[in-house]
């Protein structure tokens, strides 16, 4: 079964989305989506080490002996991970001083295994490539929406320390909502992190509820117009 | 015969893998090396110069250090480093790389100065892994709490007023965070008593092969 390209990017980015649907990488996710700096950092680390460790595998799939392709993809997995981390240490320092230990943890993401195994493993390195990247896109999105809503209601703030991750000349990005805001603490630590997650995934399931009726309204119309 | 192959062919596979991985990382490693030694200390300059600005010093402390093993007073089990600020040979300030140990989430790295009369010329955290919105109200990018070490000593207040409010201190806890400020005063309390005693020790010349640690014979 060898799935189209829109149907790749589709799964990536909503019907198979890993933060919404598969909740893969959960660790990660809850974390640091404290702020929309720390998730768009950890979101676009992730994806890259998507990208890599699936063309990696599906370039070597033919290769490798099933008996050992799930510590042949961890190694992988393991390297590019500590590339990304020493990348990011030398040119995005400070970003990677906040991130700390979620870098390194990129490699413990099941979504990354997942994807290897699942997907990578079987297809060629086109499909591979762009399902690492609808994937990882996918997950990026989740972090930013849910470091959206944590930082807005945690600090009152858009954007903050956007310096970190755009240089000293980005610092008018910061925006301040609410001056005077004294912060809820709720929404920065961890069950804020649960409550947004709870919401956004419900706010999924309403649309794809609409979608579907809509689906069946226009299937039972049709049939009604051929009925007569 | 044939299981035995197969198991070898897998073998070699995996080692190959391995060793095309481990190359990968050395070539990082080494690309990326220099820069992040050089990001490494450019953070640390930054805060040094926070701590005693280049006004007040006429040195490189950067390059004037020196190191002192004290595990009890200064938290570290490993040598900690010292950058000594002078004007003119004169000391003027050592900044103390001690470490908080009982942090909430394990040890606090702090870079504290002290002037040569013996009061804070200013605290800063270098590394911590305390929790998000609580306990990280340490850094200076997130509240002020720190600053309000600047110009204590060890008669301001009196020992007695080394604790956080809670304790019945001088200094404010964080609300949630208690266990995070109670830390650092009292890893701060420690370095100034330990600067106290051996305050000349700190500032003597480690120049000239003196290796750290070794005694000094005209002291």
């Amino acid at each position: 079964m060898t799935p189209s390209y829109g149907q790749v990017i589709r799964d990536g980015l909503w019907s198979n989305n890993p933060g919404f649907v598969q909740l893969l990488g959960l660790c990660p996710l809850l974390a640091i989506s404290n702020t929309m700096i720390n998730a768009l950092g950890l979101g676009l680390a992730t994806t890259l080490t998507l990208v890599a460790s699936n063309v990696t595998v599906s370039l070597i799939r033919n290769f490798v002996r099933p008996e050992i392709r799930i510590p042949v993809f961890v190694m992988i997995i393991a390297s590019v991970v500590t590339a990304i981390e020493l990348a990011m240490n030398a040119y995005f320092h400070e970003l990677y001083k906040i991130l700390g230990i979620f870098i390194p943890l990129i490699v413990t993401n099941c979504a990354i295994m997942g994807r290897a195994e699942a997907f990578a493993s079987r297809q060629n390195v086109g499909r591979a490539f762009v399902d690492g990247l609808a994937m990882g896109v996918g997950f990026t999105i989740v972090l930013l929406l849910l470091g959206t809503m944590r930082e807005v209601i945690g600090f009152g703030t858009l954007l903050q320390r956007a310096d970190l991750m755009f240089g000293e000349g980005a610092q008018w990005l910061s925006v301040t909502l609410f001056a005077d805001y004294r912060g809820y603490l709720l929404a920065i630590l961890p069950p804020g992190a649960f409550i947004g997650l709870g919401l956004l995934i419900a706010i999924k399931n309403i649309i794809d509820g609409k979608l579907e009726k809509r689906k069946k309204a226009v299937t039972l119309e049709t049939a009604g117009a051929a009925a007569t | 015969m044939n299981l035995a192959r197969n198991m070898t062919v897998s073998a070699i596979l995996l080692g190959a893998f391995a060793i095309t991985g481990t190359g990968l990382l050395a070539l990082t490693h080494q690309a990326t090396r220099e820069r992040i030694a050089q990001n490494e200390r450019e953070l640390l300059l930054r805060t040094l110069n926070e701590l005693v600005p280049g006004t007040e010093r006429d040195n490189d402390p950067y390059s004037d250090i020196t190191q002192v093993l004290e595990p009890g007073a200064l938290g570290s089990d490993k040598p900690v480093t010292v950058y000594r600020a002078r004007k003119e040979g004169q000391p003027v300030a050592a900044i103390i790389n001690a470490v908080a140990p009982d942090g909430y989430s394990g040890r606090i790295g702090l870079l504290v100065a002290v002037r040569y009369d013996g009061t804070l010329a200013g605290v800063r955290v270098t590394a911590h892994r305390e929790t998000p919105g609580l306990g990280d109200a340490i850094e200076t990018s997130r509240s002020d709490w720190i600053l309000g070490f600047d110009d204590k000593s060890l008669d301001n207040p009196r020992p007695r007023g080394w604790r956080v409010k809670r304790d019945g201190g001088e200094f404010d806890q964080f609300t949630g965070a208690t266990v995070t400020p109670r830390a650092i005063v009292r890893a701060v309390f420690n370095t100034l008593r330990y600067f106290e005693s051996n305050r000349e020790a700190m500032f003597a010349p480690a120049q000239g092969g003196q290796e750290p640690g070794e005694t000094i014979d005209d002291a």
